[in-house]
């Protein structure tokens, strides 16, 4: 007798529920083993001090988007042409704007 | 309880039989909506891992950074700061930073030089990052040389490579004595790049940073909690530029799925004519739909996920790294630890799964309400 | 025992293109016996046939079945009826293309959720009872037209119900399988079953096998 196509259904459904059940297994295994390394991250940015991650060393604003002068994607004008990829790609941190506006202000325009 | 079982069984032989009718078109488009699935998932899972790592990584880095401003730019810190500083309230550690950029003309990269006060590194010596140990081919013990901006050329023996686990944060660094990097950047005596202030009270942070910039009006004080929103808006914004980027395909699927679950053909309206006629009820014919939309975009749902899930714990997320990690001459190689946000999965799972439910919903509604008679004048 | 009182039936009511297919029927079908309904085209033949069937409501007059006053039901319970009580072979015979003969005898029992297994046999000796069991995995466009017919008949037979209603059935076949289902006909009337049809076809009209002629002409019942 063939088999129903409902029962085939259910097995497949049945696996992929398994396969999506195993990658939060799989990721708390991972986790697991990648706590040292982790840790060793952090106990390097700890002692040394460190900031950002170094993903984008292309340019200082984009190495450090956390240390870089304000508006420093945009460093001549705040709407210069940017020719670095990952500059088009990073706005200003809006976090930061509001923090700094009084020094932004006086430190751009002078009296 | 076993009838109702059966008759849901019953229900999805029938849909499945349907579906089976039209098997390449059907199973085309699984395909297509698995791979949307795939996609979103993959950007979702990716960001928030890169995120997740970030503000782990970083939730450790200094409290405080204290930067001094001249007409908006970055400069040094004169001497003196450290020692008025010392006298505000709640400051518990000051160190003064020593660190900045060097382009290597050899490999077209930029390094990130630091003589750190932890860690003593001996005169004449350099502990590089991995990614740099990588681009020059260094290993502990080799020579390697670097013009200085002043044009003198400085020989370094590589004292050691930063481990691999921290590639993360330490990709481009290259870490030498105080000596050293004065000489070598001609930094002048007493000047530092910023300074890393630690806090006693943690609910201190705020009003000592206040009192920074009341006491050195010229100084931009960078705060820890700052640090991670920067990472977490950095990814969001990436997130969102990638969803930006793919919405046309979104969309496109959007309009294909529609154009697929909600166009009844006359055909099918037919079909329900007819089994509206041979005893099924209007509940019937759209239980029976509301499988057929479940089945399919469920299972879309969980093969786009684990494929995603594999493609970016297990493989590295080749397809998406570019945009999502940025553009650089270094690249630190790194294994993300997997981090998935149970919300963001439901939120996912609602957006794909329940669209296309309803998609088929709508026009059944509208076909299972009309006469059974129908059947009998065709 | 169907007993039709006063039954009228329009459509587009209120409209300016309304229709009364049906203009008072008054008639009892007698149980276990076979009734055919005969007239011109559009005298309303198979608007009466919704109606005795429950596929549609009569806009006024009352439908009895066995007694109970079935012509205020909702269509819940009309569907309920009409899946037990009534058997549907269609003049297009109605199948569900793409599917194979045996799904398609298979589903009007689907919703009373039936075990599997039982439906199948069930199903399977239908077909068999009909000459079928070697085309039952074929799909049923693959079909000719007088194994079509036999699918649908089987299909209505599937919830053993107590009544066949055959609109046109010999309307798309040959003078011999006309004969093949007066015969098919006759044994299950012989079972108990009651049978209702309409039919233009002399053959079919004048067989033996019928009790009862019915004619229509207008949307009304003329002498027999
Ligand atoms: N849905 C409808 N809307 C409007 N008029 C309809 C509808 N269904 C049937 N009619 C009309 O009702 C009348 C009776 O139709 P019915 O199908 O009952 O005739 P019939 O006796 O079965 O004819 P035939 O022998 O050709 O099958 C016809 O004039 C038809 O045009
Ligand atoms: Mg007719």
């Amino acid at each position: 007798m063939k088999l129903r196509p409902s029962s085939l259904a259910f097995v497949a459904l049945g696996l992929a529920v398994a396969g999506f059940a195993a990658t939060f297994v799989d990721a708390a295994l991972l986790r697991e083993r990648n706590a040292p390394q982790l840790a060793a991250r952090g106990a390097l940015a700890a002692r040394l001090g460190l900031t950002d991650l170094a993903l984008f060393t292309e340019a200082r604003y984009t190495r450090h988007p956390s240390q870089a002068d304000l508006h420093s994607a945009f460093q001549d004008h705040p709407a210069a042409l940017e020719h670095f990829p990952t500059g088009s790609l990073l706005p200003p941190p809006a976090a930061l704007i509001a923090h700094h506006e009084r020094l932004d202000r006086e430190a751009t325009s002078p009296d | 309880m076993n009838a109702w079982i059966e008759k849901q069984r019953h229900l999805i032989d029938f849909t499945l039989a349907s579906l089976a009718r039209r098997r390449t078109k059907n199973l085309g488009l699984l395909l297509v909506y698995a791979l949307l699935v795939f996609v979103l998932a993959s950007v979702a899972l990716y960001t928030h891992a890169l995120r997740q790592e970030a503000a782990r990584v970083l939730e450790r880095s200094p409290e405080v950074i204290l930067q001094r401003m001249v007409a908006g730019r970055h400069d040094l810190i004169p001497p003196g700061y450290l020692e008025r500083i010392g006298r505000i309230r709640g400051v518990q550690q000051i160190e003064g930073r020593l660190w900045g950029y060097y382009y290597d003309p050899v490999v077209k990269a930029n390094y990130t030089f630091m003589a750190p006060a932890a860690e003593q590194v001996k005169a004449g010596t350099l502990v590089v990052g991995p990614a740099v140990a990588r681009s020059r081919g260094l290993a502990p013990g080799n020579t390697i040389s670097f013009r200085a901006y002043s044009g003198k050329l400085f020989a370094f023996t590589v004292a050691g490579v930063l481990p691999h686990a921290s590639e993360l944060v330490s990709a481009d660094l290259v870490l030498m004595s105080e000596a050293d990097f004065r000489a070598f950047f001609e930094y002048p005596a007493g000047h530092h790049t910023d300074i890393a202030l630690s806090v006693a009270n943690p609910l201190e942070v705020r009003t000592v940073a206040a009192k920074l910039a009341a006491a050195l009006p010229d100084s931009r004080p960078i705060l820890r909690e700052e640090v991670l929103r920067t990472y977490a808006s950095i990814f969001d914004w990436r997130e969102g530029l990638m969803l930006a980027l793919l919405s046309a395909a979104i969309f496109a699927f959007a309009i294909l799925a529609w154009e697929k679950a909600s166009g009844l053909s006359a055909e099918e309206k037919r079909e329900i004519g007819i089994l509206k006629a041979i005893g099924w009820e209007t509940g019937d014919v759209i239980k029976m739909k509301l499988w057929e939309g479940g089945l399919i975009s469920l299972t879309a749902f969980l093969l786009g996920f684990v494929a995603a899930y594999v493609q970016v714990f297990r493989f590295g997320a080749p397809l998406f790294e570019p945009v999502l990690k940025g553009w650089a001459v270094l690249y630190p190689r790194f294994e993300l630890v997997p981090a998935i946000d149970g919300l963001q999965v439901a939120t996912l799972f609602f957006f794909t799964v329940f669209p296309y439910m309803a998609a088929v919903l709508v026009p059944i509604w509208r076909a299972a309400i009309t006469d059974p008679d129908s059947a009998m004048r065709s | 025992m169907i007993e039709l009182k006063s039954i009228r039936k329009a459509f587009n009511q209120g409209r300016p293109n309304e229709f009364w297919a049906l203009n008072g029927i008054d008639l009892t079908i007698e149980a276990k016996k076979v009734t055919a309904f005969r007239g011109p085209s559009g005298s309303g033949k198979t608007t009466l046939l919704t109606i005795v069937g429950c596929l549609a409501r009569p806009t006024s007059g009352r439908v009895r079945l066995a007694e109970d006053d079935i012509s205020g039901l909702p269509e819940r319970f009309l569907t309920d009826i009409r899946r037990s009580t009534f058997g549907f072979v269609f003049q297009q015979f109605n199948l569900i293309k793409g599917l194979s003969a045996l799904d398609n005898v298979m589903l009007p029992a689907f919703p009373t959720g039936r075990p599997h297994r039982e439906l199948r046999e069930r199903s399977e000796s239908l077909l068999d009872r009909l000459k079928l069991a070697h085309r039952r995995e074929a799909r049923v466009e693959w079909l000719s037209g007088g194994e079509q017919q036999r699918v649908a008949i089987a299909r209505a037979l599937v919830n053993d119900p107590k009544v066949l209603i055959a609109d046109e059935p010999t309307a798309n076949l040959d003078t011999a399988l006309s004969r093949e289902f007066m015969g098919i006909l006759e044994n299950l009337n012989a079972e108990g079953r009651t049978v209702i049809l309409t039919s233009h076809d002399p053959l079919v009209v004048e067989s033996a096998a019928v009790h009862r002629v019915v004619s229509m002409r207008d949307g009304r019942l003329t002498e027999d």
